[in-house]
């Protein structure tokens, strides 16, 4: 009878089995394995990176200008990333939805947040990457004033920022990825969920990137931003298995 | 089992209440409508437009509210996996997202009317309403891309918890991130003389019932239509467990006949049979 129910409640077998492998080890052994399919196929984080500067190169033409600051230079920046993030978010679970990665992890008697931590974790990566070469080109391309004095407040802004994005990012992914309009679907869920990190993204940029009166950003958004990362971190944390059942 | 259940032990379980719930929405419509024209006072700088406030208000609150109450049932739906709280869900989510449009709607008219424009964005409510709105319009499109019904309403829960817990959270972040330009009735209740508070209140009683006589309705509706295939399958000799078609909309779990139940309740099913 145990042997009937085992594919029905896999949870139950997960949890009694007995574990072999602790879940760091496991998080650790799927983050090497995205990242060397990452550097062995190159399929999201280039694509990323050159959609950022084609965006910046989009924004000089349609807006008219050879430089930006303060609010609209950090709503470019962040709405630059945005969308740049989104095209790794639809990348994100395709491999293994298509390729049986799923049902591999499924088998192995591991915790299945280790899916999770490993995917978000990635995901940072991805956008860190990113970052590397999209905030330079943007200081580069399109910033008025010099990025060196703001480059402390911005980095613990985009930390709090990526964050944010990569836990909605691989909650979303692993939603629409087994839908029949993934590519639709993923950015339209995604999007509005993404708008309070623009918000707090974009108005603690906003002092940093003007060429008077810098300021330091202020507390409260980069609160904002801290208490939405650790309230959809318990979100997905509580969710995420429900998704990965069958 | 087959017997037993073909003919359902109560018909009418959905519609079960829904007359007495239907006569006190009319009461209740009645009393907050005579309240708001011959009770309330006007108001002294917009005159007869604010009276909007009686309607959008109320509109708002129980859409919130309904957001959140279509996650609940949707935590309920995946603790005990009983395809009926998925049904819950759907139908709340459903009505709330209605409720949402009548309150960006009126919020428009109300924006117009007062301010001189359709849309305000430093109107935390509307700008709030509007991100609610459009990540709750995906949530059709979700489901109707999954095919499987048990996954459809797995994954559908998934969404309601998470987009229930993202309607207060969006709510305080777009109020940060405006600055109350405009003078605002509804600044909190305390500023709100009684007879507006009082009307208030029973705007937002009546508009709670007809939320609730909805979805009940829509649940009733449901029930009888899902019934109504099962009875005329069987009629036409077909197989109950023929597969029905795509819909976004789940299945009734505990039709008429035990087959119609076995379509959804897919676990279930495969124990019986093995």
């Amino acid at each position: 009878m145990s042997g009937v129910q085992a594919p029905e409640r896999p949870v139950e077998t997960a949890r009694t089995a007995p574990r072999t492998v602790g879940l760091w080890p496991t998080v650790g052994a799927l983050l090497r394995k995205e990242l060397l399919v990452e550097l062995r196929t190159l399929e999201s984080v280039p694509a990323m990176s050159l959609f950022a500067l084609s965006t910046f190169v989009v924004f000089h033409f349609a807006l008219d200008r050879n430089s930006v600051e303060g609010d609209l230079g950090a709503g470019i920046l962040w709405v630059t990333l945005l969308f740049a993030a989104i095209l790794g978010v639809n990348r994100l679970f395709v491999a293994d939805a298509d390729q049986g990665g799923f049902d591999a992890f499924l088998l192995a008697p591991v915790d299945r947040s280790a899916m999770l931590l490993a995917k978000v974790l990635t995901l940072l990566a991805y956008l860190v990457v990113l970052e590397i070469v999209a905030v330079p080109a943007f200081a580069l391309l399109l910033l008025g004033p010099p990025l060196g004095p703001a480059l402390p407040g911005l980095l613990a802004t985009l930390a709090l920022g990526d964050l944010g994005v990569a836990v909605i990012g691989t909650l979303i992914a692993a939603m629409a990825v087994r839908t029949r309009s993934r590519d639709l679907l993923g950015p339209l869920l995604a999007l509005p969920l993404l708008v309070p990190i623009v918000i707090g993204g974009a108005r603690a940029t906003e002092p940093l990137l003007v060429s008077a009166h810098r300021s330091a950003p202020a507390a409260r958004w980069l609160l904002t931003l801290g208490l939405y990362d650790l309230v959809f971190g318990l979100i997905a944390f509580a969710l995420f298995d429900f998704l990965l059942e069958d | 089992m087959e017997t037993s259940s073909r003919v359902p032990a109560r018909p009418l379980q959905y519609g079960r209440g829904l007359r007495p719930l239907s006569i006190a929405t009319v009461v209740a419509f009645a009393a907050s409508l005579s309240l708001v024209f011959f009770y309330a006072p006007l108001e002294a700088e917009q005159g007869f437009l604010q009276k909007i406030f009686y309607v959008h208000v109320p509109l708002a609150i129980v859409a919130l509210c309904g957001f959140v109450l279509g996650g609940l049932l949707a935590i309920q739906h995946l603790r005990t996996r009983d395809p009926r709280w998925d049904m819950r869900s759907y139908v709340v989510i459903h009505m709330s997202l209605i409720f949402a449009l009548a309150t960006l709607i009126t919020g428009s008219i109300w924006a117009k009317g007062s301010w001189g424009h359709w849309w305000v964005w430093s109107e935390p409510t509307l700008v709030s309403f509007l991100i609610i709105f459009l990540l709750y319009a995906t949530y059709q499109p979700l489901r109707f891309a999954i095919e499987d019904p048990e996954r459809q309403a797995r994954y559908a829960s998934v969404f309601a918890i998470t987009a229930g817990a993202f309607v207060p959270l969006n709510y305080v972040a777009v109020n940060l991130s405006t600055a109350y330009l405009h003078p605002r009735v509804f600044g909190s209740t305390s500023n709100l003389p009684a007879s507006m508070s009082f009307t208030l209140l029973v705007s937002l009683v009546a508009m709670a019932l007809l939320f609730a006589t909805l979805c009940k309705f829509e649940l009733t509706a449901k029930h009888a239509r899902s019934q109504m295939r099962a009875l005329r399958r069987r009629l036409a000799g077909e197989s109950l467990d023929a597969p029905r078609g795509r819909s976004a909309a789940p299945a009734i779990p505990h039709a008429t006949a035990s087959g119609a139940g076995r379509v959804v309740a897919a676990p279930t099913a495969g124990r019986a049979v093995l």
